[in-house]
């Protein structure tokens, strides 16, 4: 009975072995490749598959500020104004907006100033906003209302908040139109203190009754802010709202392209606002609701995040103008086509950076950055510039490369007795490392050639950034052939002299002159990076001192002004030479002042000329004052301008329609993806190799075959030393 | 064993509440309540007013453990200790600082680390006992110590190299598997493989050699020479006697860990990206996260409680002299 069982059994086994490998053979002759990560019915909608590193915190246009945030928010929700996608220098137009701002100057007895008045005349500035009529929100449960008019989700009992996982789980969605008011009522938010808005203290300082609503509202819950008037913004009918600032502030337009002032719908608030949403992760940062081209349809910031198109997006077309080459570059194929042109967006996270190279080059993430790992595989610098390598061509993978509106730079610490101050002395010690510390090679060992050695504190792309013999450092280049040429380590000997340390010494221990680094780098891998600091300043003659701590350390001895020399980095908000600047204004200096300017710079002159400088229209007589400005801060080399990091991305040619704009972050609505193209591709590039797999089988057939011939044998026969006892028994 | 069980869960009290402390101590050792506002509230604009709001609306702005200017038992209660340990011991992880329910992100997170990591342990165990059980077979033979060989150069290798090796291999090269990605249900089947493949491969050496060398000391024993003297295989030998002997060590070393298969495999996860807990304890620590730390601490020392508690429980199980009393 037993052995007849075990035939069954084994026979049993045999068919599900067959069965299993006849299920395998059947899926590889399926027309999705076998490593392909999506479904298979994906392959014939527009969809575009991207990846990201690090997750979101926060999706709360209120809060969120950083550009992982932004690549999401930014494709949700939309502010009145953006920026054109194909135009240079950046320009602001109208997003949901029907025209730019209208915006009107005040006096102190409130009486209407013209547009060339005065920046000092100017009490207050009032911009009007007209909203364009029938944009319509996202299909949302906020909104969903019975028969009666009643919101059907905004007062649930705990039984069915008890049912919930996520927002999806909602029966019904609903929608309305887009009104001055939801703009108004963002702006409550970002006051409302509970909100955290990162933006709450600057805008306390330029809109009117900013600070006041903060102040009234803070210990109101939020479903009263609605009824709390701010003195400054208001909503003057269903599509026009005004907001009014302190004096003259030109860049506040560029705040308006920001998602800080996106619409939002009371209905949102009042809807998440519900107990025991939080307790789901039903929140208004983790669910955004929103009027743009997409809406968030999962989010699993762990995982992926899916974003649907928007049924309800307002008509909105292609810009049908660029800047020169646009057209020849097939960017305005689509000039006048609606948008958007992709039906989904799948992001998925890749934490490392191996395998997403290696999915990007199988074809299954559209568009990829260049690791160090993987840089010497995709280009190549020739004497023309950097090209892609050949096996990236053969893929027709299309390189896009362009400078970003940020600077990284080696600051000065003005308050120390040694390297800061206003003496002749400190400032020769400054300029003399600016020379020493090379950049070109900082930018040549340690980011693979990607950056700009920076000439000033205004990145390119941005007005005040000049080119040329006009636009170089005259105190660290000289221009020699038509380019800028660092000087010589001499010059820089010279100046480290007269700055009273000849040959790096100082005089008073005939010791070498020792300079300290504050740095977060503590890491091993930093390393390299520390020692070719060191061998910078000892060109000079100067020991440079690694100060290596901990972030929180650092910050604190930043606030504190205990730090001596160190790097920063800024990204631009707005492209204006302001925001950058601004950086370097004395009534921003860290240690006093809680400010930005992190070297806590301060001079007289050019605080002045910012002054009158940031409440200019870009001009010629703008463009003189940011030249003196550029000229004091060259001088005076608070910064060591270090360079501005220059981004490689690529692309498959299967996507369209891309041309970086470091501005704008709603990108995606302009892309056009060729899914046919892509499947096929795909399946090109994806054929599963089997023969390896047949020949590991045959391996482990000849390496089992005599092992399980001697386990036979072995298990046939005693061990000796069993038959030694047994042996030793019957005696 | 009832009371041996309830004894062990009230020793936990204490054991846990000593956790509690020490990590707290240790946390604010290296952070302060301004450096997590500072943290949290990003990089630019961050005023002193920012954060103070930071910390009243978070509750940070009370003292660390006791409150001098409270009266009574507030003195206690109203202290950043007592506000965020608390509802710990009632299972109530509270909101982390970013916002999130932490409750509900180990729940969503826990069941992709357990399909990773449940299947690893299981068929790395099985094939590491077999594997050991045959070189025990031949044991003295070319093929044990060629085996042996094996297992060395196997463990030197780095799991790391493991992981992007077969990446390369099985996903780049023959692109029989995706080479990371995630899905829902029976879905994740196919990108579970290849980390398991991985996992229970990296694992062979070390996981062989171990169980060879509890499974020797047991051929070795007198009982084991009894079997042999009754007439019984090699094989039956084994499985039936000494298998079942070396037990103890074995499930020493396996149930101990079996809770802590929820917390997730930090390398693994990252490289596969399998949206599991694996990283969630190194973000919050990265990312000054008090609340998901203190969280995820207090997890990780119930589960190991529990763990060893089960391991305890086992050996009644497989060897009927152990009496738990």
């Amino acid at each position: 009975m037993s052995s007849l069982l075990s035939i069954k059994f084994r026979r049993a086994g045999i068919l599900f072995f067959v069965l299993s490998c006849l299920a395998f053979l059947l899926a590889a002759c399926g027309a999705s490749p076998w490593n392909d990560p999506y479904p298979e019915q994906d392959d014939k909608q527009a969809v575009l598959y991207m990846s990201f590193a690090e997750r979101p915190k926060h999706l709360d246009p209120a809060v969120a500020y950083s550009e992982n945030e932004y690549a999401f928010i930014a494709q949700i929700y939309e502010p009145p104004l953006q920026y054109h996608y194909l135009k240079r220098p950046y320009e602001l137009t109208p997003l949901t907006a029907a025209r730019l701002p209208d915006i009107t100057y005040y006096d102190q007895q409130g009486q209407k100033l013209g547009p060339a008045a005065e920046a000092k005349d100017i009490a207050y500035s009032d911009y009007l906003l007209e909203i364009r009529p029938g944009i319509r929100f996202q299909p949302h449960p906020a909104f969903a209302q019975d028969k009666q008019g009643r919101y059907r989700y905004h007062d649930l009992d705990q039984s069915a908040v008890d049912a919930l996982a996520t927002v999806s789980d909602f029966a019904e969605t609903g929608t309305r139109e887009l009104t001055a008011e939801d703009y108004v009522y963002q702006i409550k938010r970002l006051a409302y203190p509970k909100t955290q808005s990162p933006i709450a203290e600057i805008m306390k300082g330029y809109i009117i009754g900013f600070a006041d609503f903060a102040k009234h509202s803070a210990d109101k819950p939020r479903d009263a802010l609605r009824a709390l008037s701010m003195a400054g913004v208001e909503a003057l009918d269903r599509y026009h709202y005004r907001i009014r600032i302190k004096g003259k502030y030109p860049q506040f337009s560029y705040w308006l392209a920001m998602p800080f002032f996106v619409p939002m719908p009371w209905e949102a608030d009042a809807f998440f606002d519900q107990p025991g949403f939080g307790d789901k992760n039903i929140t208004l940062d983790w669910y955004p609701v929103g009027t743009g081209p997409f809406y968030l349809a999962e989010n699993n910031p762990n995982r992926r995040m899916l974003m649907f198109k928007n049924p309800n997006f307002h008509p909105e077309v292609y810009p049908a103008e660029g800047e020169a080459g646009d057209a020849e570059k097939g960017l305005l194929q689509d000039a006048g086509k609606t948008l958007p042109f992709i039906d989904k967006v799948v992001v998925t996270l890749e934490k490392e950076t191996i395998p997403n190279w290696s999915k990007f080059l199988q074809g299954y993430y559209d568009s990829s950055g260049i690791a160090s790992d993987s840089f010497d595989q995709a280009v190549q610098f020739t004497g023309g510039g950097v090209t892609l390598t050949e096996s990236l061509k053969e893929k027709d993978i299309r390189l896009h490369t362009s400078v970003e509106t940020s600077i990284f730079y080696m600051g000065f610490n003005m308050l120390d007795a040694r390297v800061g101050g206003d003496s002749d002395k400190a400032r020769k010690l400054r300029q003399a490392i600016a020379i020493a510390v090379d950049y070109e090679e900082f930018i040549a060992i340690f980011r693979n050639e990607r950056g700009v050695p920076a000439q000033g504190a205004i990145p390119p792309g941005i007005f005040g950034n000049e080119e040329g013999e006009s636009g170089i450092n005259p105190y660290v280049y000289d221009w020699v052939n038509g380019k800028p040429k660092r000087k010589p380590i001499e010059a820089a000997k010279k100046l480290i002299a007269e700055a009273g340390y000849p040959n790096g010494v100082d005089p008073k221990t005939g010791e070498p002159l020792i300079l300290y680094f504050d740095t977060t780098a503590t890491s091993v891998d930093d390393k390299p990076l520390m020692n070719w600091y060191r061998k910078q300043f000892q060109k000079l003659g100067v020991q440079l001192v690694i100060r290596a701590t901990d972030y929180n350390r650092f910050q604190q001895k930043m606030s504190a002004g205990n730090a001596q020399i160190y790097v920063w980095g800024w990204n631009a908000d707005y492209p204006d030479p302001e925001n950058f600047f601004s950086l370097l204004y004395g009534f921003n200096g860290k240690v006093k002042h809680s400010g930005e300017n992190s070297g806590n710079y301060q001079n007289a002159e050019f605080d002045r000329l910012f002054e009158q400088m940031r409440n200019m229209e870009n001009g010629e007589p703008r463009l003189q004052i940011i030249r003196q400005m550029q000229e004091i801060v060259r001088r005076d080399a608070p910064w060591v301008f270090g360079f501005h990091p220059k981004t490689f991305s690529l692309y498959h040619g299967w996507a369209s329609n891309l041309k970086p704009n470091l501005m704008a972050n709603n990108r995606l609505k302009y892309i056009r993806i060729d899914p046919v193209k892509r499947a096929e591709l795909r399946r090109q590039w994806n054929r599963p190799v089997l023969w390896p797999l047949a020949a590991a089988g045959v391996l482990c057939v000849l390496l089992f075959a005599p092992a399980v011939s001697a386990y036979r044998r072995r298990t046939r026969r005693p061990r000796p030393d069993a038959m030694a006892i047994q042996t030793e028994a019957s005696r | 064993m009832i009371y041996y069980i309830i004894r062990r869960l009230l020793y936990a009290f204490p054991i846990l509440l000593g956790i509690n402390i020490l990590t707290f101590v240790l946390f604010f050792v290296v952070n302060s309540p301004d450096d997590m506002a500072r943290m949290q509230l990003g990089q630019k604009h961050v005023t002193p007013e920012a954060i103070a709001n930071w910390k009243h609306l978070h509750g940070y702005d009370l003292p660390m453990l006791w409150n001098e200017e409270a009266r009574g038992g507030d003195k206690v209660t109203e202290t950043i200790f007592y506000q965020k340990s608390v509802g710990l011991f009632l299972f109530r992880f509270g909101v982390s600082d970013s916002g999130r329910n932490i409750g509900a992100d180990i729940q969503q997170r826990m069941w992709p680390s357990l399909a990773l990591a449940l299947p690893s342990l299981v068929v790395g165990l099985l094939t590491n006992i077999g594997f050991a059980l045959l070189m025990v077979l031949f044991r003295g033979s070319y093929l044990e110590f060629g085996g042996l060989v094996l297992c060395v150069v196997l463990m030197s290798i780095s799991s790391l190299f493991y992981i992007i090796g077969g990446q390369f291999m099985i996903g780049k090269l023959l692109k029989l598997v995706p080479i990371s990605g995630y899905d829902e249900g029976f879905g994740a089947f196919k990108f579970l493989i290849l980390p398991v493949v991985i996992g229970v491969f990296s694992g062979i050496g070390s996981g062989v050699r171990w169980y060879r060398t509890l499974f020797l000391e047991e051929v070795g024993k007198d009982y084991v020479r009894t079997a042999r003297a009754k007439g019984l295989t090699e094989t039956q030998t084994l499985f039936r006697h000494v298998l079942p002997n070396a037990m103890i060590p074995i499930l020493t070393g396996v149930v101990v860990v079996l809770p802590l298969l929820f917390m997730g495999s930090l390398i693994m996860e990252s490289f596969f990206s399998i949206p599991g807990l694996g990283s969630y304890t190194i973000d919050a620590i990265n990312s000054q996260d008090f609340a998901m730390v203190r969280a995820m601490v207090f997890l990780g020392s119930i589960l190991y409680v529990l763990g060893l508690l089960l391991t305890d429980i086992s050996y009644t199980l497989v060897d009927p002299r152990v009496r738990l009393s």
